[in-house]
């Protein structure tokens, strides 16, 4: 009880010299409300984190400490053994780990970047010009949001492999570059740009193509980013088992799959720590993209909303 | 004027139409790559599994064209699709509106928060969602049936309960275990969305409201927040509801496929089932087709009600 009035003392002496600012904004914040808002913050910010903590505790486990019962979640002796075992694993098995790393990153990095230019070509064009069929289009794109790739899978399976793609990274790229979120939110970011400084270098003789690149693109830099977050952690999480059958030109996403479910075979009861080190990797990958890129996240997510 | 426009006939609105679509040219090029894509791999596809669902497709054979049979064999004989639209159903219905009340009162409390906090904090929440269902090893991993369980090891210290509780393979726990997973993964896009529409509410309207005698930040929140964001309320609904009803490869990745006794078996893993094991894919058609109908359906339900937001 004493800390809670400690606490309450504290936060009126501390809010008293924030009332004298020569305005007030917002109306008035009570003590409960904030105590109660940050507690519940705290306790859900705790339980969200907290499967993110055990996995990195696993990860960091020897493997004496992972059968300890009961479980512990701090380390007594943290060791990167898992992170070593996991690469040996992934280099002795019939394909070397190196093989599953740079199959994702060539989709990640390919389909990416060609997502992101083709996308914002086709999104310039309906978000700032009215022609016979862009009505209909950008109500085919809201559309398509309301339902996602489970639907259309069957269709693409017999598409991809008419066009001769099972097997190829490309079974996985160019089906991914049709991901209508990326382009959607620049197509709302690009509405903001203002008509007069298109017109002005259309008079100057700019093509379209031309004001694309030189103007649209440098000033929706934000959604461009989002987008490519976004499309980033798709095809990075894609485990392209729908249309790739060759172990060889399988993905990191795959392997980080196989391990959790104890598939890979010759681990024993070795894997429970490989898994959780292959899950950090899966996680950590994006996090940090998303990290380097969050300003311009917010940016962009302020113009997502659907108009009626 | 209003007399020469009234008289303007088909073919002169053919013609403006053609000359219209001639000065475009250049603007159709631009959207062309990624039509061709977005045509042959979202729209194309939608048509044609409606057509197929219609068939007895299998690959092998020529398909052949057996009226309604795919979705009367789906909704009388087919017990394991029923148990898959209840799960579905079950899911959606905690994890939808659960994800998307979360993600907006997530997003309004930290935008009460100091900027620097609140940033660390968005990233913990969105964090789950960005790395796909992969992560949720560390679900199997916390909720293990066996001495390794983190989960059964506590209740069991608590005093709570005296024999592990099989999480994983008792078919009365692995729905929990699956909606758990769901919902700490839910906060994708759409609580962006939240977290940047509150940020944008103009900081002059709640000056102004507490003039005109708003008290505190709940009628704030009612009179204020809640009006301004209607648009990202739309585009957050779309993102849950679609994510929500598609609820499958983490089933798959935290017990296994088939679930035990089927419990967590939703539309999205029977489309699996018959799509992808089963080859049958006529009757994997008609699976999608209704799940389409469905996202559509309460997304446009959703999305009506949304509307009276403020209204």
């Amino acid at each position: 009880m004493n800390a809670i009035t400690k606490l309450y003392t504290w936060y009126m002496s501390r809010k008293k010299t924030k009332d004298f600012k020569p305005f007030v904004k917002k109306s008035k914040r009570s003590f409960w409300g904030n105590v109660i808002l940050g507690g519940f913050l705290l306790g859900l910010g705790f339980l969200f984190f907290f499967p993110v903590l055990y996995m990195l505790s696993q990860s960091l486990k020897p493997m004496n400490e992972m059968f300890i019962f009961p479980p512990k979640i701090l380390v007594q002796e943290p060791t990167l053994d898992n992170y070593r075992d996991f690469f040996n694993v992934l280099a002795n098995t019939v394909v070397p780990f190196t093989r599953y790393l740079f199959n994702s990153l060539l989709v990640v990095v390919v389909g990416s970047v060609l997502h992101i230019v083709v996308a914002s070509l086709c999104a310039y064009p309906l978000s700032k010009y009215k022609f016979p069929g862009s009505k209909i289009i950008n109500q085919l794109i809201v559309y398509s949001l309301m339902f996602n790739s489970a639907v259309t899978m069957i269709p693409n399976f017999l598409t991809i492999s008419k066009l001769g793609l099972l097997d190829t990274q490309a079974a996985i790229i160019i089906p991914g570059l049709a991901s209508t979120l990326g382009l959607y939110l620049m197509k709302n970011f690009m509405e903001q740009i203002p008509d007069s400084l298109l017109e002005a270098a259309q008079i100057d003789g700019a093509g379209y193509v031309r004001i694309h690149f030189r103007i649209v693109m440098p000033i929706v830099k934000p959604a461009l980013v989002t987008a490519f977050i976004l499309v980033f952690q798709s095809f990075w999480t894609n485990t392209g088992d729908k249309y790739i059958y060759t172990e060889a030109e399988k993905g990191f996403a795959y392997m980080v799959g196989q391990l959790s479910n104890g598939k890979v075979s010759g681990l024993g009861s070795s894997y429970a720590g490989i898994s959780a080190a292959s899950a950090v990797i899966m996680f950590a990958v994006p996090l940090v993209v998303f990290l380097i890129m969050q300003n311009n996240v917010v940016s962009t997510m302020a113009t997502s909303g659907m108009k009626e | 004027m209003a007399r020469t426009m009234a008289k303007v006939s088909m073919k002169s609105k053919i013609g403006y139409t053609l000359r219209d679509m001639k000065r475009s040219i250049p603007l159709y090029i631009m959207i062309a790559p990624f039509m061709i894509v977005f045509l042959l791999f979202v729209v194309y596809p939608v048509l044609q599994a409606i057509y197929y669902s219609f068939t007895d497709f299998n690959v092998l054979e020529k398909a052949n064209f057996i009226g309604f049979d795919n979705y009367k064999k789906l909704i009388l004989d087919d017990e394991n699709f029923i148990t898959a639209i209840k799960n579905t159903f079950i899911i959606a219905v905690i994890v939808g509106p659960g994800g998307y009340i979360l993600s907006f009162l997530l997003a309004w409390m930290l935008n009460e928060l100091p900027h620097k906090i609140s940033s660390v904090l968005t990233v913990i929440f969105y964090a789950p969602s960005m790395a796909g269902a992969a992560v949720v090893t560390v679900f199997r991993q916390i909720f293990a049936d066996d001495s390794t369980g983190y989960l059964n090891a506590i209740l069991r210290n608590l005093g709570i309960t005296k024999e592990a509780i099989l999480w994983l393979s008792d078919s009365e726990y692995v729905m929990i275990v699956v909606i758990l997973a769901s919902l700490w993964t839910s906060l994708g896009v759409g609580f962006l969305s939240f977290v940047a529409g509150i940020k944008g509410v103009d900081e002059a309207q709640y000056e102004a409201g507490s003039i005109d005698g708003i008290k505190n930040r709940w009628q704030e929140l009612w009179f204020i927040t809640l009006p301004n964001m209607k648009p990202q309320l739309l585009f957050g609904a779309v993102m849950q509801i679609t994510g929500s009803l598609s609820v499958g490869a983490m089933g798959d990745l935290i017990v296994g496929f088939p679930s035990p006794n089927y419990a967590t078996h939703t539309i999205v893993n029977h489309l699996n089932d018959y799509g992808s094991i089963r080859m049958e894919m006529g009757y994997a058609s008609a699976i999608a087709v209704i799940l389409f109908v469905i996202m559509i359906v309460c997304n446009m339900l959703i999305q009506k009600l949304l509307r009276k937001v403020g209204t």
